[in-house]
């Protein structure tokens, strides 16, 4: 018997535990593990609906190299890579600061919580329109207050006139959205920093500044690193937001690789070119979480 | 809290705080703190006030645009976009769409993340760790990587357009968070009562329904309202898959609206954004602490 919680384990309840498990791996397993492998089968092949009666036939690598070169493609990856490197710098930063506020003890916390928690919890498509309506030259409040401070602002158009400016737009509310989440993350770190810690510093005269560099970012690198890989992810895939606001545009200026990726695979219903883009997506999703895991190991003697 | 309370001695009461000493400094730095949630909370709702605002202008009032006397307090209110939304616009029906996959998911959700959970907390399966990895990574899985591959088969099925696959799909948003999160809940549950049941003659699946459940309810509440918040916010799978609009899904639905020409109806949409807001709003309100307490579970273990 191993001395784990729940007292004695038969050879009878081992196997329940398998049957009990079996529900969630064949879900998740056929959801991910599937069309990743379909993926791959078809990144090797051609695949088009749009080309109906063609043969699917083995084209080895030709779709990565159409991709590799394609620039299209290029021009995605590097917006997806600019836009999640300057969301991960300022999410973080603010959302610790976030969190911090979250983690004091005050009248009205449980209200903060709930406030902060609200953007979170809507779906895209709320935040998006919301943004969308804010950043409207007529309808929305941002070039209403814009013009109290130069005249020409009034009627500023953000989404499809200006490819900045759309970007900035697209931040806002991605931002807006997701921040949230990540200060909860981190305020789940701050929970588990023991208070007397910051106790036994005070006592020594140190400042808040000095407790918060050697105290709490010390103790709150696992959260840190939790926060950091979950919100990389998320803004290297960021999908619904730009579809809903910008749908690519202007031109195809706000193109990410997730977008392309349903391009390919939806409007233009090319399932090979598409398997190649988003087994380019998986590996780059892979790498940045190795990175991760690397920069953040426990040190072990 | 109620009247009887019963004072505790003055003297006891001093010793659990330090006496308060007004000082200048300590004063301004609370009154900065202050300002700074009240920062935080109108950067997190201001926005929804303007939806809502918006959402009771008139036609007339949109086509305007905003400024004059319809600034931020509107120049007066009008209900027909909340009527327009399910007369014009049918969002009754999408609306219905998604409470009908968001709580089928919900419930499929509960059930077999349980049932893993408790296996994988208690019982001494063989790979719970790779296990517990597996599901971890299905979660961070690229979707629009996925939907490529899940299109074809839906498409080979005759399944493209339903909303039913949908209850399948969604598990990859809900299943690896719940799992985690009622694993750790089922291992805080002291393994004594168990001990206690399996001694009585009790078999597992016994002492699963007659103790642990019970005693889980909270853990399970929690796991449902997140489910119910991912699976009600998703919109790459419904734009992917979905094709006619007595179909859709509200998110989804959602996106189609208010365009007329040159004049997007801001009103219209945002009338939908605020239906679809509401019962989101309610849960984080109601729930809080739960939702905090369940997105911080399974991050650092």
């Amino acid at each position: 018997m191993k001395g784990r919680a729940g007292g004695r384990i038969s050879s009878g309840d081992r196997y329940l535990g398998y049957l009990l498990v079996a529900p969630v791996l064949v879900a998740l397993v056929a959801i991910t593990g599937y069309p990743l492998v379909y993926n791959i089968w078809n990144s090797l092949h051609f695949d088009n609906l749009s080309y109906g009666g063609l043969p699917h036939s083995f084209t080895g690598v030709k779709n990565y190299k159409a991709v590799l070169t394609n620039p299209v493609w290029i021009g995605a990856l590097e917006r997806t890579l600019v836009f999640t490197a300057v969301s991960i710098c300022f999410d973080i930063v603010v959302a610790l600061a976030l969190a911090l506020m979250l983690h004091r003890q005050f009248r009205g916390r449980g209200f903060l919580r709930a406030a902060v928690l609200v953007p979170w919890a809507v779906p895209t498509v709320v935040s998006a329109m919301l943004w969308k309506t804010m950043f409207d030259p007529r309808a929305g409040f941002v070039d209403y207050f814009l013009a109290a401070f130069h005249p020409a602002w009034a009627s500023l158009s953000w989404l499809g006139a200006s490819t900045f400016r759309s970007w900035v737009a697209i931040f806002v509310a991605d931002s807006w959205k997701n921040i949230p989440f990540v200060a909860i993350l981190l305020l789940a770190g701050l929970q588990v920093i023991p208070g007397d810690v910051y106790e036994a510093a005070r006592v020594d005269g140190a400042t808040w500044w000095q407790s918060f560099r050697r105290i709490t970012l010390p103790l709150l690198k696992p959260a840190l690193s939790t926060a950091l890989i979950f919100r990389t992810l998320q803004a290297l895939l960021v999908f619904d937001v730009i579809y809903i606001m910008t749908g690519g545009g202007p031109g195809n200026s706000t193109q990410t690789l997730s977008f392309l990726s349903y391009n390919t695979f939806i409007v233009n219903t090319d399932f090979g070119t598409g398997g190649a883009m988003s087994l380019l997506l998986v590996v780059l999703a892979l790498a940045v979480s190795a990175i991760y895991v690397r920069a953040f190991r426990p040190v072990t003697t | 809290m109620s009247g009887a309370v019963v004072e505790r001695p003055l003297a006891r009461r001093g010793s659990h705080r330090r006496p308060v000493r007004y000082r200048p400094g300590k004063v301004i730095r609370e009154a900065l703190f202050y300002l700074a949630v009240v920062i935080v909370v109108l950067i997190a709702l201001f926005p929804f006030y303007w939806i809502l605002r918006t959402a009771l202008e008139s036609n007339g009032e949109v086509a305007a645009g905003v400024g004059g006397s319809n600034g931020i307090i509107p120049g007066s209110l009008s209900g027909t976009a909340f009527r327009d939304v399910f007369t014009q616009a049918q969002f009754l029906t999408p609306l219905r769409n998604s409470v009908v996959v968001a709580l089928a998911t919900t419930a499929v959700t509960v059930v077999v993340a349980s049932m893993a959970g408790y296996a994988l907390a208690r019982l001494d399966i063989r790979g719970t760790g790779a296990i517990l990895a597996f599901i971890l990574l299905a979660g961070f899985f690229p979707v629009l990587a996925m939907i490529g591959p899940l299109f074809l088969m839906l498409r080979s099925i005759g399944a493209l357009n339903n909303i039913y696959p949908l209850i399948i799909v969604y598990l990859v948003y809900t299943l690896p968070i719940s799992t985690w999160l009622l694993k750790n809940f089922f291992q805080q549950i002291p393994s004594d009562l168990e001990d206690a049941a399996l001694t009585d003659g009790a078999t597992r699946l016994q002492v699963l329904r007659k103790v642990i459940i019970p005693v889980a309810v909270p853990g399970v509440f929690t796991a449902a309202i997140l489910s119910f918040i991912l699976a009600w916010n998703d919109f790459a799978f419904a734009v992917s898959f979905l094709t006619s609009t007595g179909n859709f899904t509200a998110p989804l639905a959602i996106t189609t609206f208010g365009q007329s020409g040159f004049q997007v109806y801001y009103n219209l949409i945002d009338a939908a954004v605020v239906i679809i807001s509401i019962p989101i709003a309610l849960l984080v309100l109601l729930a809080q602490r739960r939702i905090v307490a369940g997105l911080t579970a399974g991050s650092f273990r």
